[in-house]
């Protein structure tokens, strides 16, 4: 049976006509076409769709829509300023070098700016153990964890 | 995933009316979502209890620790009367999965779901948790009956999930690397001379060791569980660990869960 979900996403007030088993990740893709958030395993294992629903980062293949009537949802379309200016983890990750084929990037920034935001100087250890929910099959790990620190700082920073 | 009616009930009686025949309680969705998915579950039904206020929140008053069945693993490991009351408790919900899934997980969720490899359950036992439902009132220790199975008869609620304080308690977990979850993990809480150790992972479901409590609680020191070998009969057995070796673990781990409690 269709039913309404309304949410806030970016920022914007939306709503959508869906299933009641449709996944978030499904509104945010297929009906709200913001295809920078992935699907790479759909089993709630490699972190590719994370979003921030209400400021902390979820997992939207695990979740249904329903689940995020009334949120507040911020997904990698909507950290950049409006005038492209890059949000400071995004510049971090350019600067670092921290993707390679780029799939599991958005899921890395998503999950690293509600990190950073509780741990404004994260050493390497309480990086690499908040990213393990969030897989990269090019496994440039190296350069997402200095990339990671490097955001966080400069956010903290206020960049 | 088969489809289902969804609903999104503000109190626990409106949940409990609607919680009949094939349908299901939806809390973070971290387990019930992906096993939809796979068609391991397809309820009729769906009840959000994500809405119902007074689910989730966290009370502590020396004695014990109140924890509401919606409350998420991070506002656990998170909490400040958590961290003060039973440091161990806080510890072992920041080691559940990764922060994503701690950030919907929930306490009751992971309690009534009672996987084998599942943290909170250990708790329970250990720190001898009344888990309170709409209907009434369990002892831990009657609760866990078996593999994803539990005390609860059908559409029963947990509502909360009360935690005895203990003198000094620890968890550790040897963690199978790909999902989190515990290949073995110890509990071990001193209550003043008298001492209880849950183990989960190892087994179909949680399980006190007794011939660790009574060293323990005879002489609270690593070197009272050190020499203890655990039977392998009836242990859990697969491609991550053997019986023999998750036996093993099991006083590895409860060495240096003793250890980390005289800490
Ligand atoms: C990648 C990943 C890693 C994980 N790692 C770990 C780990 O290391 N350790 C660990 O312990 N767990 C782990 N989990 C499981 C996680 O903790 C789940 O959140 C938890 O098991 C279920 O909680 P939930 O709130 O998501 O419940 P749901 O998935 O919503 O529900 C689970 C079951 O419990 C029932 N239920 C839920 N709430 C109630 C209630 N109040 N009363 C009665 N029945 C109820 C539901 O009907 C359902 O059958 C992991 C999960 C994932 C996806
Ligand atoms: S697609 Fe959601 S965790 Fe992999
Ligand atoms: S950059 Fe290719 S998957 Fe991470």
């Amino acid at each position: 049976m269709a039913v309404k979900v309304s949410l806030k996403v970016n920022g914007k007030s939306v709503s959508a006509e869906v299933e009641e088993r449709t996944l978030l990740v499904t509104v945010i893709r297929e009906h709200l076409r913001l295809t920078g958030t992935h699907v790479g395993c759909d089993t709630a294992q490699c972190g590719a769709c994370t979003v921030s629903m209400n400021g902390k980062a979820v997992k939207s293949c695990s979740m249904l829509a329903m689940q995020a009537e009334g949120a507040d949802v911020m997904t990698i379309e909507g950290v950049a300023k409006p005038d492209g200016t890059l949000h400071p983890m995004q510049a971090a990750f350019k600067e670092h070098h921290g993707l390679q084929c780029g799939f599991c990037t958005p899921g890395m920034v998503m999950n690293a700016i509600d990190f950073a935001k509780s741990h404004p100087n994260p050493s390497e250890s309480e990086i690499r153990e908040a990213l393990e929910g969030n897989l990269c099959r090019c496994t440039g790990y190296h350069n997402i964890v200095k990339a990671i620190g490097a955001g966080a700082k400069a956010m903290a920073a206020g960049k | 995933m088969h489809a289902f009616k969804y609903h999104r009930p503000s109190s626990v009686n409106d949940a409990a009316a609607l919680a009949k025949g094939e349908a299901k309680l939806l809390a973070g969705g971290q387990t019930l979502v992906q096993t939809m998915k796979l068609r391991l579950a397809s309820p009729s039904d769906i009840i959000d209890l994500g809405t119902i206020k007074d689910l989730a929140g966290i009370k502590s008053d020396g004695k014990t620790v109140t924890i509401g069945a919606m409350t998420r693993h991070a506002d656990v490991a998170h909490s400040a009367d958590v961290k003060k009351a039973i440091p161990a408790l806080a510890a072992l919900a920041g080691m559940i999965g990764d922060r994503q899934v701690r950030a919907m997980g929930t306490c009751g969720g992971s309690i009534a779901n009672n996987d084998p490899a599942a943290d909170y359950p250990a708790a329970a036992m250990a720190l001898n948790a009344t888990i309170t439902t709409n209907k009434g009132k369990y002892e831990a220790e009657k609760f866990f009956k078996g593999m994803f199975t539990t005390a609860l008869g059908a559409g029963e609620i947990i509502t909360s999930i009360s935690f005895q304080v203990p003198k000094r308690a620890a968890y550790t977990k040897f963690k199978n690397p790909a999902s989190r979850f515990a290949i073995v993990g110890v509990f071990v809480a001193d209550f003043g001379g008298s001492v209880r150790v849950a183990v989960t992972g190892a087994g179909p479901s949680v399980f006190r060791q007794a011939d660790m409590e009574k060293a323990l609680s005879a002489k609270f020191a690593p070197e009272s569980v050190a020499n203890i070998k655990v039977k392998q009969d009836g242990l859990n057995s697969d491609m991550h660990a053997s019986a023999e070796y998750r036996a093993h673990l099991v006083t590895v781990m409860a060495k240096r869960a003793v250890e980390a409690a005289l800490k």
